[in-house]
């Protein structure tokens, strides 16, 4: 077929195009991955309660409402109200933070972006705009700046604004830097090492898995209806193929007239 | 193109089966449209049951919550307002409540339409168009009606209901005022909008 | 006064219909007996998925308009209230901007089977230039609804595009805050863009898909052969020789293409909403903020090719409207293509090594550009993308020449195959 050479350039074409960016984006900076499993209830639940106890204080989740989170999570309603809510919520609320909330208006100042420089971020949508690699790797990466007002600084973001809260779980690291060595062509690709100084009361191992559930509650929070769709996209895909079957049978039916 | 040796019957099944199967796709298309249209959570947060406390009501006063956007009366009746009750039944359109008006908890209790006789718990939107009754327990009112003996009167189009919300004979009301889900979380607070025994 | 009996002899109730509206004749004419060549391949399915898509977008569009508020302070809440509380919320929304991109991604590849056949030529003129118009109103529409939710990308490609405007001599700044009826992209501009994306754009859309297949219907389909069917007809019905009956032999073939669509579609509908990023951008997911621009910067991706080329031409007196020009002539110059090429035969397959070559070379330099326009710009991009730009214009403005002295095959007197 003349067409064959034209069809063979398109589809490379289409190829180089949809791997490209792929290539671009896979080296990424950062230094953890991680893969969120929603499926994962024990830890979405570890998860929620980690948030609830840190981070919830000054991080609000505003889109998620605390039934909905009991519901996906499978989390009776006795036991969200006792370890999870804030006394003066209702079930149906959506989980604010305790911290003074400024003005909808991102340029006029909120009380808490006084005290810290920047109002405390609601985080519903953080794994969705960031990613959970991006959460993972900054909640592992606090490192001790004498010359930070909060005696912290992090890999990931630098200049943070918020002090490490985590820190007497994970204790306090010391960020080594290494002279580049021989052979390592300057790019400073060398991965940054960050030492534990004062030890916290979690070891490293419990820590991380501390941080991983923390990770995977935020993907969950960014999107509930995740382990929904998922779950209903094999259904419809099959029903899509079983109706495919049907027409192209239907197709070869009637071109039998065709010749 | 030739239509000799045409299996008709093959041909047939497949139309109807792949016309099935289709039809059958478009149905479950359809759910997540008619699926969105219902309450959402947000409404149905905002709609989630209200407590009401009744320590404060003074007899024979009535104190008015807002529950699913629409007014919901506690009145705490005095004997003499509950007494009303038996005497004007023979006036009533339905003085039993048959009419499913009321959870079924409270069609048993009677001509008191209340778990508690003493309070009286309705939603305020009046049977006819959806106007709100106002409170009348002032007897004699012979502007509304020469026997007046307590209740409630729509001044829209002149319905009149009884201490018991129910309604008049001959009233453009057709039914007794609805008694809302309702129940006790103890002896000073009524919660509306959870039946009694369901929680 | 007495009614004609319908030519079409029908009784009842579609006989009584018939009597008083064309119902049978409309049939007849675009469906049952409207004959399309039988050498149709599987490129030809692309117009009849464009329509589906077009189905799914008003639909999930009327119902995402239920739920959306078109309101600086309001919009993006109500997103995620979609997202979260209305429920099947998130399906609807999925469907609704992952049908976005794949309604570009359908309508390239029915564009593309038009360059390769020749589907332009005459007597189809018209119809390459309402299928022109209708995807000129669709960026329109894809712009207003990429805005619609106010995050922070939303917000800054308003800033951007609106901005393009600008760069009108004298005018310009007047320009753009009449567009925005504000200083910048605000409450207003949100809410007109969403009047424009509900109501208007949708109107001209269907009337412009209408006229398209009204032009069509009126000189019949083209043919991976490029030959013409009405050459050979069966004396005694009128029939095309080599035409078969829209339905049921199309309708059939297009349920398969429909079905291996869907599964596509629904894969990424349910297992990858966000197309990696392309299909919902991640600074999408914070609400817009004036103060704060997001570190990549990029359009949709399927303006990545036009976004390529605005970067690409430098401002030269004191103005940056090259770029701009360059990006809509890049649009405009598609309109033009029935005349520009001068070959002989239509289809790609009786044509000579020069127009392989270089449809070959414009298919991979497209691409190159949508990729080119996504990559933050660095000194090696910005030459690829003159490159790019240059081959893109080089193909349409150098048409005329190369498709002339282009040697061609003699083209068959009948389509060459069936199936």
């Amino acid at each position: 077929m003349a067409t064959n050479v034209v069809v063979r350039a398109f589809v490379a074409a289409a190829v180089l195009g949809a791997t490209l960016p792929v290539l671009a984006s896979g080296g990424g900076d950062l230094p953890f991955s991680f893969k969120p499993d929603t499926g994962n209830m024990a830890s979405l639940q570890r998860g929620a309660r980690n948030y609830m106890n840190y981070c919830a204080g000054c991080h609000s989740l505003k889109y998620l409402r605390y039934n909905r989170l009991g519901k996906d999570l499978e989390i009776p309603e006795a036991s969200l109200r006792q370890h999870l809510m804030f006394t003066s919520d209702k079930v149906g609320d959506h989980i604010l933070s305790s911290m003074p909330r400024g003005s909808q208006d991102p340029t006029v100042p909120s009380d808490s972006e006084k005290w810290f420089g920047r109002a405390p971020p609601d985080l519903s949508l953080t794994a969705r705009e960031r990613g959970p690699d991006w959460i993972y790797s900054y909640l592992l990466s606090f490192y001790i700046d004498a010359s930070r007002a909060t005696g912290v600084n992090n890999l990931v973001l630098p200049g943070v604004s918020m002090p490490h809260v985590l820190g007497d779980l994970q204790g306090w690291q010391k960020h080594v830097v290494e002279a580049p060595t021989e052979g390592d062509h300057g790019g400073g690709h060398h991965k940054p090492k960050l030492e534990i100084v004062i030890k916290g009361a979690l070891t490293p191992a419990e820590y991380k898995d501390f941080v991983a559930d923390l990770t995977n509650f935020m993907v969950y929070a960014a999107e509930p209806g995740r382990n929904q769709r998922i779950a209903l996209g094999v259904p419809v895909l099959a029903f899509t193929v079983l109706f495919g079957l049907f027409a192209w049978l239907l197709k070869r039916e009637y071109w039998k007239d065709v010749h | 193109m030739s239509k000799e040796g045409v299996d008709v019957g093959r041909r047939r099944f497949l139309t109807l089966s792949t016309t099935v199967v289709g039809a059958v796709g478009a149905g479950f298309a359809a759910v997540p449209f008619i699926a969105s249209l219902p309450p959402s959570e947000r409404a149905k947060a905002l709609g989630a049951p209200v407590s009401i406390d009744i320590s404060k009501l003074e007899a024979g006063q009535m104190v008015v919550a807002v529950w699913r956007r629409q007014p919901v009366w506690v009145v705490r009746r005095t004997p003499e307002m509950i007494a009303t009750l038996e005497a004007v039944a023979g006036n009533l359109a339905d003085p039993d409540s048959e009419v499913p008006q009321q959870p079924d908890y409270i069609k048993t209790t009677g001509a008191a339409r209340a778990l508690k006789p003493e309070f009286m718990v309705l939603k305020g939107v009046c049977t006819h168009l959806g106007c709100s009754p106002k409170f009348r327990p002032d007897a004699p009112a012979p502007e509304i009606a020469a026997d007046w003996k307590g209740g409630f009167y729509c001044p829209c189009h002149g319905s009149k209901f009884d201490l018991a919300g129910r309604v008049f004979k001959g009233m453009p009301a057709p039914t007794n005022l609805p008694v809302p889900p309702h129940r006790y979380a103890d002896d000073k607070t009524i919660v509306i909008g959870e039946d009694t025994g369901a929680a | 006064m007495a009614i004609v009996p319908n030519p079409h002899k029908t009784t009842g109730f579609i006989g009584w219909i018939d009597d008083r509206f064309p119902l049978t004749k409309i049939w007849k004419d675009h469906i049952s007996e409207y004959y399309a060549p039988k050498n149709f391949n599987w490129w030809y399915t692309y117009g009849s998925l464009a329509m589906l898509v077009l189905v799914n977008q008003l639909i999930t569009g009327i119902w995402l308009a239920m739920h959306f508020k078109p309101d600086e302070t309001l919009a993006f809440d109500s997103v995620e209230y979609i997202m979260r509380d209305v429920p099947w919320g998130n399906v609807l929304r999925y469907l609704h901007s992952t049908g976005a991109s794949f309604f570009f991604i359908v309508v390239y590849l029915h564009m593309f089977r038009g360059l390769m056949y020749g589907s332009s030529h005459k007597p189809r003129e018209l119809v390459w230039i309402f299928g022109c118009l209708i995807y000129l109103v669709l960026m329109a529409e894809a712009f207003c609804g990429y805005v619609l939710p106010w995050g922070n990308m939303s917000y800054w490609g308003a800033q951007v595009i609106i901005n393009l405007f600008g760069t009108v001599p004298v005018i310009g700044q007047t320009l753009v805050e009449t567009i925005q009826g504000d200083y910048t992209p605000a409450d207003a501009t949100l809410n007109r863009l969403f009047s424009l994306h509900v109501v208007a754009l949708p109107f001209v859309l269907v009337g412009l898909v209408i006229a398209h297949l009204m032009a069509l219907h009126e000189v019949g389909s083209n043919n991976p052969d490029g030959v013409d069917i009405k050459k050979h007809k069966d004396p005694a019905t009128g029939v095309p020789l080599d035409g078969v009956a829209f339905h049921p032999y199309y309708t059939v073939k297009d349920l398969v293409g429909v079905a291996a669509f869907l599964f596509v579609f629904f894969a990424v509908v349910f297992f990858a909403p966000e197309g990696a990023g392309y299909f919902l951008e991640k600074p999408n997911f914070t609400p817009a903020n004036p103060l704060s621009t997001p570190e990549h910067i990029t359009p949709a991706w399927y303006f990545g090719a036009f976004y390529a080329m605005l970067r690409a031409v430098p401002s030269f007196f004191n103005t940056q409207i090259w770029g701009v020009i360059v990006m809509f002539g890049a649009v405009l110059v598609l309109f033009f293509l029935p005349w520009l090429d001068r070959s002989k035969v239509k289809s790609i397959r009786y044509r000579g090594p020069i127009f392989k070559v270089a449809v070959a070379v414009f298919a991979v330099t497209f691409v190159g550009l949508n990729w080119l326009g996504m990559q933050p710009t660095s000194d090696l991009y910005t030459q690829l993308a003159r490159i790019g730009t240059a081959l893109y214009f080089a193909f349409f403005l150098a048409m005329p020449w190369y498709s002339k002295i282009d040697k061609t095959k003699p083209v068959p007197d009948r389509v060459t195959d069936g199936h």
